[in-house]
């Protein structure tokens, strides 16, 4: 079958940007989204043209490396899954598909289809950890943890980290993000020591790097690969209110 | 060359002890003073990392990709060992030694393997400290699984995205490190080439992926946690990006490369479909806990599963091993779906395939136990081929997967090179001529948060702290080494991708040295290496400078070491003339179809030493003694 494409390319943060047009490429049903995309780069290299930048490493859905928007939507049209993890078969013969880099403030384009995700880190490193010095830990099963907690906390913690929440959000917001690891390290009696400063330092740094607030648009939910539910954000209000009270 | 192991000599319960007892210290009010290059954020990388950073060494970290968290670790599904004994099955330190040193098929050092057992234990309590969400019992506590190659329930897991989980808890403490300034992290930074003055690796050369620039950093000492070399033989189940780089690289400048030819091949991965084909899908080997492997019984026989009647079926590994079944180690369960294939019990139509069938466990324990143990493997296999593993059989076949070779180290976890050390996947150390499963995240933890912090500290110990010069003509020197292999890829000016050449180079490999290895293939292989290498440096395409963004250029670079590497690899495999483990030289095999090993010449590690461009590498071997574990035919009947 033979596709339209339509491809975002920016030589750089600070270049404008425009679509490039690879008409009729010769793809096969079962080939991924992202080797689709290694045949134009390999034909592109084939006549020494620079080729298309884009993210990607595990190609099986949990890195959270790839990413991009594809026909409007972050990761394409496949139902909780991730760019990598789409398949030609989901697309028809002539189809037009136009692809853009996930878009935010705070997620700078750095060529292509490549963008600067390094607010996350920052995040994470903020509060997003129990601290725990290796070797002053007690018996791991000193502490049982009820199987209801340790599931929903895993719901949580399937994060990958991919920011296709903040480009769903019609305000930017990394609050589904955030929310995950909030939720998946206060809800364990691990994470309960730094429990107030992790929400607090979290949203600082949160509102630090640009992204903008949640208003319960819920795309989020519905662009991650992971399923990962605003409830968390509901848990990291709650969260919020208590720490803020607490600290007056 | 010489290679002192440094183990410890007297009992081996007590031999890490006294190790730490006997290795120097630095002094705390000093460790501020020195500073450590780690290479890679992967578990062994990340879990040094915040480790070293935790004693108060300044660390400087390095990854190719965009953030720590996205290392190759992060794809490992399936769990991860420990002796805890959690289920009072018989489980003990000597157990799991015990299995790691026959299920690597007698070509492991003994005391290393002891040391991981026993460290095991302390890795699960220290992520469970750091909030890793591992699978729990109604009561609460740690529940457990069972992996190929063990008679007990040790595996820990967290769904089927368990490195994901223990990457996430290295990851999260690393960035806390960062955050304190106690880490400088550099991402999309690619490491090229080793530093070292005075002969001690001082420092290394760096590629800043997105502006090209060059970059020197000098360090007190320098670690590479690089991880594995498996796409060699390009399709794999690794991360696109995994390569030999950074272990080459230290090899060309005198670190020994040890049993390049111990590389794993899964069993459960998904079959190889069409040409474009860029990687391959693992499906955990725990699915082998509640999964039996069949094939029909008559050969070309493509009726659907369900058509094929109870006895028209061959539950091959039931068969040949009553005892271990499904569960036999990966090298013994991948030769056993090659030999019913060769024989022509397929069941992929045109390609290559075996059944992994869940109808039993779906039966005994409901649906929903069997989608709560894996369900996000399932809805991955319904993703990538449309079939829904509740309803029918998976099809799998085997895949290169890990690779047990990588630079020698000593106890210490030290390469030939003084001040230069190698951990997790990319060392060779623990797992002999073959892995079992859990083991590689188990070991990767063992060495980047309990050993290596305790014996870097000894060679530190040595060191006046503080070498921080770059401009030295060491450094002058690599850099303009590198600057110059960049200016000869971007000027070979050919119209061949990469891309193309390295999947030709990863067909000789598989096809010559995969699963099964003859003298004559591999010789073959020999010839054919330097004809790809040849048409490497006429034909490929790199478009675009050194100086920007370029991904032809990155990908260029790792092809050419990997074509290098390979004939290194191909030698180990002819030179090794015996079978073992994964090495599997068709020549001796017993006569129930099993390795036959030779112990009486090739039980040792064999220690490659780079003796210059175009010339013969030179073999030494590191002779292994066991004294504990005596070498038997492995049997899992
Ligand atoms: C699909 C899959 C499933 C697996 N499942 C399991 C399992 O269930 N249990 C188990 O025990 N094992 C499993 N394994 C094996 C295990 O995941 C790996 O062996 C292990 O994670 C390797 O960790 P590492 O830290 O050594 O290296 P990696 O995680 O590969 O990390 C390598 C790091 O080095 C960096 N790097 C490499 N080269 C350079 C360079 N030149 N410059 C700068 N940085 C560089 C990378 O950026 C990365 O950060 C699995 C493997 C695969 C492929
Ligand atoms: S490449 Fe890893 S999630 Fe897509």
């Amino acid at each position: 079958m033979k596709v339209n494409l339509r491809i975002w390319r920016q030589n750089g943060p600070g270049d404008k940007g425009s679509f490039q047009e690879f008409p009729n490429v010769e793809v096969t049903p079962a080939m991924s989204f992202l080797e689709m995309l290694d045949v134009v780069n390999v034909s592109l290299e084939a006549e020494s043209k620079s080729v298309v930048a884009f993210d990607s490493d595990c190609r099986e859905g949990i890195c959270g490396m790839c990413g991009a928007v594809v026909n409007g939507i972050p990761h394409g049209m496949g139902q909780r899954s991730t760019l990598c993890q789409l398949h030609m078969r989901s697309f028809n013969d002539g189809d037009t598909i136009t692809i853009e880099p996930f878009r935010a403030k705070a997620f700078p384009v750095i060529k292509d289809l490549m963008v600067d995700r390094s607010a996350f880190d920052r995040i994470i490193g903020a509060g997003g950890f129990v601290t725990a010095r290796v070797g002053s830990a007690p018996d791991a099963n000193a502490m049982p943890i009820g199987k209801d907690v340790a599931d929903e906390a895993m719901d949580a913690a399937t994060c990958i980290g991919c920011g296709a929440c903040v480009a769903a959000c019609p305000n930017a917001s990394a609050m589904l993000f955030t929310s995950a690891k909030v939720s998946h390290l206060n809800m364990l009696p691990q994470g309960g020591a730094q429990k107030d400063a992790r929400v607090l330092d979290m949203i600082a740094q949160h509102d630090e790097e640009g992204f903008g607030a949640c208003r319960n648009y819920s795309e989020c939910e519905a662009a991650c690969p992971k399923g990962i539910g605003v409830n968390f954000i509901a848990k990291l209000n709650r969260d919020l209110r208590t720490a803020a009270m607490r600290a007056r | 060359m010489k290679l002192d192991s440094k183990v410890p000599g007297g009992p081996i319960e007590t031999a890490w002890d006294r190790h730490r007892q006997s290795i120097r210290l630095v002094n705390p009010a000093n460790k501020r003073k020195y500073k450590v290059i780690v290479v890679g954020t992967g578990l062994a990388g990340a879990s040094a990392s915040a480790t070293l950073a935790q004693l108060g060494y300044n660390v400087e970290a390095f990854c190719f990709q965009d953030s720590a968290r996205r290392a190759h670790s992060i794809a490992a599904q399936g769990g991860i060992n420990a002796a805890k004994n959690y289920q009072n099955d018989g489980d003990s330190v000597w157990r799991l030694f015990y299995d790691t040193v026959k299920g690597g098929d007698f070509r492991a050092r003994e005391a290393n393997v002891y040391r991981l057992a026993q460290v095991s234990v302390n890795i699960i309590d220290q992520c469970v400290a750091q909030g890793v969400p591992f699978a729990r019992e109604y009561g609460g506590m740690l529940a457990n699984r069972s992996f190929g190659g063990a008679l007990v329930s040790r595996t820990f897991y967290a769904k089927g995205q368990t490195g994901q989980q223990l990457l996430l808890g290295a990851y999260q403490a690393l960035q806390e490190q960062v955050a304190a300034g106690k880490v400088k992290l550099n991402t999309r930074s690619e490491m090229l080439d080793i530093v070292k003055i005075d002969g001690k690796a001082k420092g290394i050369i760096v590629r800043n992926l997105l502006t090209g620039e060059i970059t020197r950093h000098a360090a007190d000492a320098v670690v590479l946690a690089s991880g594995g070399y498996g796409n060699v033989f390009y399709l794999s189940t690794n991360a696109k990006g995994c390569n030999v780089t950074a272990t080459w690289r230290a090899y060309k400048r005198g670190a020994a490369f040890a049993n390049p030819c111990f590389t794993q091949i899964h069993p459960t991965c998904l079959p190889v479909h069409g040409t474009h084909q860029s990687k391959l899908t693992l499906m955990s080997e725990s699915l082998r806990n509640d999964g039996r492997v069949w094939v029909p019984k008559k050969k070309g026989d493509f009726r659907a599963p369900s058509q094929i009647p109870e006895d028209e079926r061959d539950y091959y590994l039931e068969r040949m091993y009553p005892t271990f079944g499904n569960l036999v180690p990966r090298d013994v369960a991948s030769r056993a779906a090659k030999k019913m294939i060769d024989a022509g019990h397929t069941v992929v139509e045109g390609g290559q395939g075996v059944y992994l069938d869940f109808a039993d466990a779906i039966q005994r324990l409901g649906a929903d136990a069997v989608m709560d143990r894996y369900g996000n493997l399932f809805e991955m296999y319904e993703r990538i081929t449309g079939d829904h593993p509740l309803k029918t059989p998976m099809k799998i076949y085997p895949a290169s997967h890990y690779t047990m070779g990588g630079l020698w180290v000593d106890y210490n976890l030290m390469t030939t090179v003084p001040g230069l050390y190698a951990i997790g996947e990319a060392n060779f150390s623990d797992h002999g001529a073959n892995r079992l499963g859990a083991s590689a995240l188990m070991q990767g933890l063992a060495d980047g948060y309990f050993v290596l912090p305790y014996t870097i500290g000894d060679f530190l110990a040595g060191e006046t702290a503080g070498f921080r010069d770059t401009n030295t003509p060491e450094f002058d020197q690599i850099e303009g080494e590198v600057r110059g292999r960049l200016d000869a890829l971007l000027s070979v000016g050919g119209n061949t991708p990469a891309e193309t050449l390295h999947r030709e180079l990863g067909k000789v490999v598989w096809d010559r040295s995969g699963m099964a290895r003859t003298e004559e293939g591999l010789k073959e292989a020999l010839e054919l290496i330097p004809e790809i290498k040849e048409r490497f440096w006429k034909e490929v395409s790199v478009p675009g400078t050194g100086a920007e963004l370029n991904m032809s250029l990155e990908k260029a670079g790792r092809v050419a070491d990997f074509i290098e590497f390979s004939e290194v690899l191909v030698r180990d495999a002819l030179t090794r003339d015996e079978s073992c483990g994964a090495h599997f030289r068709l020549e001796h095999v017993t006569e129930e179809g099993e390795a036959k090993r030779d112990d009486e010449n090739f039980c040792h590690g064999a220690v490659w030493e780079y003796t210059g461009e175009g010339n013969v590498p030179t073999r030494h071997i590191e002779p292994l003694e066991f004294n504990y574990v005596k070498p038997s035919q492995r049997s899992y009947k």
